[in-house]
């Protein structure tokens, strides 16, 4: 118990303590100031926003890319179930290079979404795909078929079982993929960081504001969206919990 | 629908199942028992446990692996380092660049690796937008050699007394080479660009960096506002040229030069602000990409220094040194910098065109003067049309 505390400490807990008292070195007057500025708050808009929508969309996909791997059988399965963690093994950076590749000008595939918001979205499903994945795939590998086969032998249609049985069942792993998908969503840096453009992105803002001097409004912004970030957490955390019991 | 069995004991075919119901075994199919003949099957209780327990560990176990994992999402986009090999307990020396000159030194340094003064040395350089590398190394990063785009940025490590005061103290105002802001745009020029004026025409896409950590995109801010005034047009005009171009014209505003010629030549914009040293490398390199030389343009001088904590000073200024020598200029010269020695600059003339109307800083004022009213945080006059541009700042 001591032992995790105090890992827990070091890792974790000083190195953001060190970020909040770097936040409000210069007062709570300039930390609000540095908030409330028309780029921060856009461009904290523009990430919770984008953030939602991966992870609403990626909690939906990577269901169904769980059901295909753990379900059915095809040639290749293999594979793409090795395939699905590649998001985790890539650098960012080497993400964001592939989608400039594909969506930039010089696109082969003649799509020209680059520096618009969706390609934003685009980078953050890629990089969240593994989350909502590897979250649903252990439960519906555990889950009781006899279950299923009994409410078929009752007379209920396929989808009849799947919502009243299984969905209920993989709820709280949906949500702990979908929330997990949002907090990295909410503070990707490196795939972004050349397909954005002149979106605005919170992580992006930050760092230009650490290249520019000015760090205490970059510890600021931080701030905010660590708070964002475990305010949503929670509420993710608790809708699927709740669903569970 | 019904309630879930509690126990079944085998499974007939899809729709028939054998199961136990107050002791007695009952054959289901489609919620009907189908023998002992009956009615339809009412089952009370409701297994909970088993499914919800092992997703709830599950989940846990997932969330666990999940969140190990997903620590690995940060990268960093700034700077670019590399060293030479050192040779058999030679020193090394740290030299922090600005984003363009990495070509350059690496003949540079292995020019002096020839001379008697730079037997044995080797280089460890990064380099990086000069606005950042000026303020990492304020904050602590080693240099024994700073070479940097634009004077502030050497004269802020002066203030900390990184740099000694008497680095520009030589005939050569510490200045290592020179360059001109160019318009680069695509071979054959589709667009007609011939001068400043054509940028800021509708439907023209410019690619400039960001002047809050870039030097290049101070020098090409500069130039196109000198070009106006050297045009004739007043102060105010020079900035509403300004506030155009940036609000409308520019779309993206990348961190360093080098960062922006990526863009340009990844596909992005129609025109780049660049140095001309820069754009000529991209030629040589074999970029599909033509340099326009605007009527008027600002004298680009690129300042270098040592360090006053530097462990190797003798060394680190013989290389400043010889930068200034024949061979060094000469060097420069070969890379496609505009060198400052008369004689070589001479030597040179073909490959370096005079603009008819060449500015230095002095004309706008003086560093000093322009940083104060142009660049500063939050006052600056381009720092407040960059934030209505909603570019990120220095504030």
């Amino acid at each position: 118990m001591g032992l995790a505390t105090l890992y827990l400490s070091v890792i974790v807990l000083i190195p953001l303590a060190a970020v909040v008292v770097k936040a409000v070195s210069s007062g709570t007057g300039t930390l609000w100031s540095s908030i409330d500025n028309t780029l921060a708050l856009r461009a904290l808009a523009i990430t919770v926003v984008a953030s939602l929508i991966v992870a609403a969309i990626g909690a939906v996909a990577g269901t169904l890319v769980a059901w295909v791997l753990v379900r059915d059988s095809f040639p290749g399965k293999r594979i793409v179930n090795a395939l699905i963690d590649l998001p985790f093994a890539l650098p960012t950076i080497v993400a964001g290079l592939t989608l400039i590749a594909l969506y930039g000008p010089g696109s082969p595939v003649g799509v020209h979404l680059a520096y618009t918001r969706a390609a934003v979205v685009l980078a953050l499903l890629f990089v969240t795909l593994p989350f909502v994945v590897r979250s649903v795939q252990p439960v519906l590998i555990e889950l009781d078929r006899e279950v299923e086969q009994a409410a078929a032998s009752l007379g209920a249609s396929n989808a009849t079982t799947f919502r009243r049985i299984i969905l209920p069942a993989l709820r709280p792993a949906i949500f702990s993929g979908a929330a997990l998908a949002f907090a990295r969503s909410i503070g990707e840096f490196g795939s972004l960081a050349l397909i954005a453009g002149k979106v605005q992105i919170a992580s992006l803002v930050i760092y230009a504001d650490i290249e520019s001097g000015s760090e205490q409004s970059a510890a600021a912004l931080s701030v905010v969206l660590m708070a964002v970030a475990l305010l949503v957490l929670l509420i993710l955390r608790r809708i699927g919990l709740r669903g569970g019991r | 629908m019904a309630r879930i069995p509690r126990m079944i004991l085998k499974k007939i075919d899809q729709l028939t199942y054998v199961w136990v119901r107050g002791g007695v075994r009952i054959w289901v199919r489609r919620g009907v028992r189908v023998w002992p003949r009956g009615g339809v099957v009412r089952p009370r209780s409701r297994p909970r446990a088993r499914v919800l327990r092992t997703s709830r560990y599950a989940a846990g176990a997932a969330l666990t692996a999940g969140l190990l994992a997903a620590c690995g999402g940060s990268s960093d986009v700034g700077s670019s380092s590399s060293s030479t090999a050192a040779r058999g307990g030679g020193t090394t020396l740290a030299l922090v660049g600005y984003s363009t000159p990495k070509k350059a030194y690496e003949a540079l340094t292995s020019q002096f690796a020839q001379t008697t003064a730079g037997r044995g040395v080797s280089f460890a350089e990064s380099f990086g937008a000069s606005g950042a590398q000026s303020r990492a190394v304020a904050s602590g990063q080693a240099a024994d050699v700073v070479a940097f785009s634009t004077t502030p940025d050497i004269t802020r490590l002066v203030k900390s007394g990184i740099v000694p005061g008497g680095w520009d103290a030589n005939p050569e105002k510490g200045i290592s080479s020179d360059s001109v802001v160019v318009l680069v745009v695509r071979a054959g020029n589709p667009k007609h660009i011939t001068g400043w004026d054509d940028l800021v025409k509708p439907g023209v896409d410019v690619i400039t960096p960001n002047p809050s950590t870039s030097g290049s995109a101070r020098w090409n801010i500069l130039a196109g506002y000198g070009a106006e005034l050297k045009e004739g047009k007043s102060p105010a005009q020079a900035l509403a040229y300004l506030k155009t171009l940036l609000t409308k014209n520019v779309s993206v505003q990348d961190a360093s030069a080098s960062a922006a010629l990526q863009t340009f030549t990844g596909g992005k914009g129609d025109v780049l602000l660049d140095y001309e040293s820069d754009a000529l490398a991209a030629q040589k390199a074999g970029d599909a990409i033509q340099l326009v030389y605007p009527k008027q343009t600002i004298l680009i001088e690129t300042p270098i220094g040592v360090t006053a904590k530097s462990a190797h000073r003798t060394q680190a200024q013989a290389f400043v040194d010889w930068q200034w020598s024949t061979a060094g200029q000469t060097t420069w010269a070969e890379q496609g910098y505009r060198p400052v020695d008369p004689s070589v600059r001479k030597q040179f003339a073909s490959k370096f065109p005079t603009p008819p109307q060449l500015f230095t800083i002095e004309f706008l004022g003086g560093w000093s003067a322009v940083t104060k009213s142009m660049f500063a945080p939050s006052t600056g006059k381009v720092t407040k049309i960059e934030q209505q541009a909603g570019v990120p700042t220095a504030s």
